[in-house]
């Protein structure tokens, strides 16, 4: 349950008597706000989902973009804040690119995901600035390291994961992520899963509409990270809504 | 790698036992040429960035990242140095490399390369007595040949021939005096 901070939550330079920064926490309640995010590691790729909401039927398809290219061989998907989730976006691309200006190769990973993190960290220190209300999971595949996860919090943490769901059926998408066995899959199969997985979690009766943005990166790509070509994205939401009316008929048969 | 140490200025040859192959890490070296002083400052420098590369890394750095951070460092400076160099080691991905940094700062991959004063009057002998995948013996004794002829040859090279063998398991040192060589048919 959401506790209030009276007083201890005005800055973020502030802790609280039980030792929590409010800030940070209320930050991480903008991503909770958010539609929700998944990004699943399989055998030779990465396979980001996003959710986005169409809040209006004006609205450009395809405009309003989740998932970003921050390298070739770099992908990340984003929830919360999205203006705060652009600007982070262009610092992870200029990262990735002062390293390959200095080392003469790609970067990797882990490293990408540690320096962006050790941003987002610097915005929770001082009362000047506030939290950045973003999450974002990166995901990149190489020939030597393989595929590669990492999510950054707005607390400025970054863990690998096989799995990882933010936004705000992020507890729903984790359970349906964990049934998974994504260390056996390649990316053809789980694009399909990550589509079910987006379905199942989208609720009909709060949000109406939504559009399903994929992109992934692996083998099937030669290690760039680009949205999922159109007919494969429709082969996806078909076998997703297929599963979901299975499921239904077969709740029906129950009952 | 191979060098021959001799340094000298306009005059005369300051030494003959100049140290010239400076170790960027575990199992990257640097054979530096041009301007000593230049070369040394710009290692140093190097050796510091690419130690701190490696420690973030948590792995032993690429040979392309340890010539790339001295490519860096030539090309943003390239007014005021005058050093050339050749980083050579072995790495896990990639294995042996060994790469070219130009005066410039141009940076090239090549499966072998020469360079200083005395390379211009071997450029013949490498390109025809190079062959890819010899083994270490055949190695050493091609850069032991090719460093002889170059010392015979050229007026401000001479002293002691210094050969370092990198692999995996580990760095080898062969020093050898210059009278040690192996002789040519111009002695």
């Amino acid at each position: 349950m959401s506790s209030i901070g009276t007083g201890y939550d005005l800055s973020a330079s502030t802790f609280s008597p039980d030792g929590r920064v409010f800030q940070v926490e209320y930050a991480m309640k903008a991503v909770e706000n958010s539609s929700t995010a998944i990004g699943i590691r399989c055998k030779d790729g990465v396979v980001f989902g996003v959710e986005k909401l169409v809040l209006s039927k004006l609205y450009e398809q395809g405009s309003n973009k989740r998932i970003f290219n921050v390298d070739r061989h770099v992908g990340m998907a984003v929830a919360g804040l999205l203006a705060d989730a652009r600007s982070l976006s262009e610092v992870a691309r200029e990262e990735a690119s002062n390293f390959r200006s200095n080392y003469g190769h790609n970067i990797p990973l882990k490293y990408l995901s540690e320096r962006v993190a050790m941003y987002v960290h610097a915005y929770t220190l001082y009362s000047a600035v506030r939290p950045f209300g973003c999450s974002f999971i990166f995901g990149s595949y190489d020939q030597d390291d393989g595929p590669q996860l990492y999510m950054v919090d707005p607390s400025g943490i970054s863990f690998g994961y096989w799995g990882c769901a933010i936004g705000k059926a992020k507890q729903a998408a984790k359970t349906e992520i964990e049934k998974l066995q994504m260390k056996d899959m390649t990316c053809r199969e789980l694009v399909k899963e990550v589509a079910k997985i987006i379905y199942i979690v989208h609720d009909e009766v709060k949000d109406k509409a939504f559009e399903l943005e994929l992109s992934w990166v692996g083998e099937v790509t030669n290690g760039k990270h680009e949205l999922v070509p159109k007919d494969i994205r429709v082969e996806a939401e078909k076998y997703a809504k297929d599963s979901l009316e299975e499921e239904d008929d077969s709740d029906e048969d129950n009952m | 790698m191979c060098l021959q140490e001799s340094l000298s200025n306009v005059y005369y040859v300051s030494s003959k036992t100049i140290n010239k192959l400076i170790q960027v890490h575990d199992r990257i070296f640097c054979c530096i040429a041009g301007s000593l002083a230049d070369a040394q400052a710009v290692t140093k420098a190097a050796k510091f960035q690419i130690s701190f590369h490696s420690i973030q890394m948590e792995s032993p750095p690429l040979v392309k990242a340890a010539a790339s951070v001295l490519k860096e460092l030539c090309y943003n400076n390239k007014e005021e140095l005058q050093a050339g160099f050749i980083t050579a080691g072995w790495d896990r991905k990639k294995g042996p490399q060994v790469y070219t940094v130009a005066l410039g700062g141009m940076l090239l991959s090549q499966p072998f390369t020469i360079g200083g004063s005395g390379s211009t009057y071997i450029y013949g002998y490498a390109d025809a007595k190079y062959k890819p995948d010899m083994s270490k013996e055949e190695c050493l004794q091609f850069a032991t040949n090719a460093l002889a002829l170059a010392m015979g040859r050229d007026n401000v090279s001479g002293g002691v021939a210094h050969l370092v063998v990198i692999t995996e398991e580990g760095v080898e040192h062969v020093v050898i005096p210059g009278d040690k060589l192996p002789k040519f048919h111009n002695e």
